[in-house]
């Protein structure tokens, strides 16, 4: 639905930004042709899940906080269970880490593709979304709905469902995945990890604007690989926090017409969370593939445009095929597939990477595993504060373009960083008053 | 005649039972040559007016706006479909029937001024006539597909109407209830998932809400008797599918 009126400053109106998760909305305005005014609204109705996890048992988030997002239940699943584990003071590792990993691996794998092709690339090609891509390339669109049905099918193996997983239970697993069921997926990922690394070629070789940020990224990092599942939190700017340092740094805002939280480092600075975040930080620690696809692609650590962050993210579904490839060629079911611990009373940590960035959990338990207190930061809360930067960007720089190139230009911006914002609370709209 | 024209409209959810629609790999291209996608704003920008031949709605109402919203997407629309536990039963959001709405606000935000929302979530069925429900949490996709297919045909979907515990049955999975004692809501949960959860030795959680006539209380009874506390009893009927009559009378 769109509604443009002109009163003396044009205005555009985009009630509903399609081809997001969830709902939200911008409001640009421009006044004598000079940008006066950015901001991104999240007006998704709010849910209360901080309120209703209170009173809830331990074993619970996991299946509750998954219903936060469909698209990215299971990063909400392991910051929950990081959190939960790390109030009871266990530490889990080795052989359920390494499930959770490849459980994780094929939520980006789905979520990357989704987002790659079917919700960004029509952007590049000035197309309303991925059934008209097909029509003019389908061979690139079944390749892409290969890939996501491998993702969801790894999922499924793993976690029981690709929406909403059932089998994860703090401590681990209800059941381990037996070696076999897993190696079936073998040859499909194989393929699909070719159709990856044409999936960088693709899409490296799409137009971009030319746009450079300077916000600080923010990140897991870790020694051994490219985080997922577990590390600490780093930034471009020199910090380098453990989730609950960082939780206690940034500050969380509530500001008018949104029912989402901002998130500010030191209430001051933007930042950003997500894959350029990640590549930035993490661009050593790349697989093999995907680190000669990046150089492959011209595509460099100290990329800072949002507009190829489309790369960024075929890079990381490479990154996802090559480590679920190794982990099931080395899997050995955990036995038992969980850590049986009796909760403690305190204050627990959890912090990992969902597909679209950081994702923090925090859980204050009771000596009976009961939840006192909750509170989730997710990526799209933080990001929003980075989006409008962009959006800033893109619009002082094309601000002599027709209303509605302005506003798909608009559109892209936000689609860059695949905002999530059922994840946040949730509406994306567009209104630009110029 | 043109191709038969299919809406999917978004209420307080997850998203997650409309990407059941994106999550139909193999057969997404197909259904749009043989459909008008003419709304569904997680896959296109493309928007057609209605009056629409079927309106998929997923999520719950929470606010004055969608339920006024929800009457509008009714009138134009010939048959309404509503998918998911929030659309049929509130989903997890509904816990804030049973709690204190100002309270949940302030607890979560530091300006509760800035936050609209009624004091309850509510299913679709509560505001408007609606045709068909799907239940699930998130729905079935091979359901999805065939109430979709079944509409256009005007023929009666075939959606199981049995419990989960014949779905274990027919896997031949060994009851977790009766041989581990295990909490489940099998005997009371509409079948449609597959019995998953039993297949991985865990006791079912109930996301595709109850079945008919389900003996909520016969299966409390049991549970304690088999040793699960009465509070967590109360807090596996207060989940996603809470805001039902055969649930919610287990817990308050």
């Amino acid at each position: 639905m769109k509604n443009i009126e002109e009163t003396g400053s044009r205005t555009i109106d985009v009630h509903g930004l399609a081809r997001v998760e969830g709902e939200g909305a911008l409001h640009v305005r421009i006044e004598s042709g000079e940008l006066q005014h950015v901001e991104l609204e999240i007006f998704e109705p709010p849910r209360f899940f901080e309120a209703f996890l209170r009173g809830r048992s331990f074993e619970e988030p996991p299946d509750i906080t998954a219903r936060i997002c469909g698209i990215c239940p299971v990063a909400y699943q392991m910051s929950a269970c990081l959190a939960i584990e790390d109030a009871s003071g266990v530490e889990v590792s080795g052989e359920i880490q390494d499930l959770r990993r490849l459980l994780y691996c094929g939520e980006w794998i789905q979520s990357h593709v989704l987002h790659v092709f079917l919700l960004h690339a029509p952007d590049f090609f000035g197309l309303e979304d991925a059934v008209d891509l097909a029509k003019i390339d389908k061979n690139a669109v079944e390749r892409g709905l290969f890939m996501k049905k491998v993702g969801n099918k790894l999922m499924e193996v793993v976690g029981g469902r690709a929406i909403h997983p059932v089998n994860v239970k703090v401590g681990g697993f209800y059941s381990a995945p037996k070696k076999k069921e897993l190696e079936l997926l073998l040859d499909d990922l194989k393929k699909s990890l070719d159709y990856a690394l044409w999936a960088v070629d693709w899409v490296s070789k799409f137009e971009f604007p030319d746009v450079e940020t300077s916000y600080p990224l923010v990140a897991l990092i870790n020694e051994s690989n490219y985080p997922i599942e577990s590390g600490v939190i780093a930034s471009t700017s020199g910090l380098e926090l453990s989730p609950k340092e960082f939780l206690d740094t940034i500050v969380e805002s509530h500001v008018a017409r949104s029912s989402a939280l901002h998130a500010k480092l030191y209430d001051q600075d933007v930042y950003l969370t997500g894959p350029m975040a990640r590549f930035n930080l993490n661009y050593e620690r790349l697989t093999p593939m995907a680190k000669q696809a990046a150089i492959s692609s011209g595509i460099e650590a100290g990329c800072r445009n949002p507009f190829k962050t489309i790369i960024m993210r075929t890079i990381e579904t490479v990154v996802a095929f090559e480590e679920a490839i190794r982990l099931i060629e080395n899997y050995t079911p955990p036995n038992p597939s969980y850590i049986d611990f009796k909760p403690k009373a305190g204050m627990g940590y959890g912090a990992t990477e969902a597909p679209r960035g950081l994702i923090l959990h925090r859980y204050e338990l009771d000596s009976e595993g009961i939840i006192k207190q909750a509170q989730i930061v997710p990526p799209t809360s933080q990001n929003q504060a980075a989006i409008e930067e962009d959006l800033k960007k893109v619009v002082e720089a094309n601000i002599g373009l027709e209303l509605e190139d302005l506003t798909k230009y608009c559109e892209t911006a936000i689609r860059n960083h695949d905002p999530c914002i059922s994840c946040s609370a949730h509406f994306l709209d567009v209104d630009i008053d110029s | 005649m043109g191709k038969p024209k299919l809406a999917v409209w978004k209420f307080a959810s997850c998203d997650g039972c409309q990407l059941s629609i994106l999550d139909c790999e193999d057969e997404l291209l197909a259904i749009t040559e043989a459909i008008e996608v003419a709304n569904f704003a997680e896959m296109t920008r493309k928007t057609l007016d209605g009056p629409y031949d079927i309106s998929l709605v997923e999520g719950s109402i929470t606010t004055a706006e969608d339920a006024q919203r929800i009457v509008d997407i009714r009138k134009a629309s010939q048959t309404v479909i509503a998918i998911g536990a929030c659309a049929t039963a509130g989903g997890i959001q509904a816990l804030r029937n049973y709690a204190d709405v100002g309270e949940y606000i302030t607890a979560v935000y530091a300006h509760p001024e800035y936050i609209s929302t009624l004091t309850t979530s509510r299913p679709i069925s509560d505001f408007i006539k609606v045709e068909l429900e799907l239940h699930g949490c998130p729905v079935n996709k091979e359901h999805l597909i065939e109430v979709i297919v079944a509409t256009l045909a005007q023929r009666k979907p075939r959606i199981p109407r049995f419990s989960v515990c014949e779905e274990c049955k027919m896997k031949g999975n060994t009851c977790v209830l009766v041989a581990d004692k295990l909490p489940c809501l099998g005997p009371v949960t509409s079948a449609g998932c597959g019995a998953l959860c039993p297949s991985i030795s865990r006791g079912c959680y109930g996301c595709f809400g109850p079945t008919e006539k389900a003996n909520t209380a016969s299966l409390s009874a049991q549970l304690r008797k088999n040793g699960t506390s009465d509070s967590k009893v109360k807090r596996m009927f207060k989940t996603f599918n809470a805001n039902t009559k055969e649930f919610e009378r287990e817990f308050s």
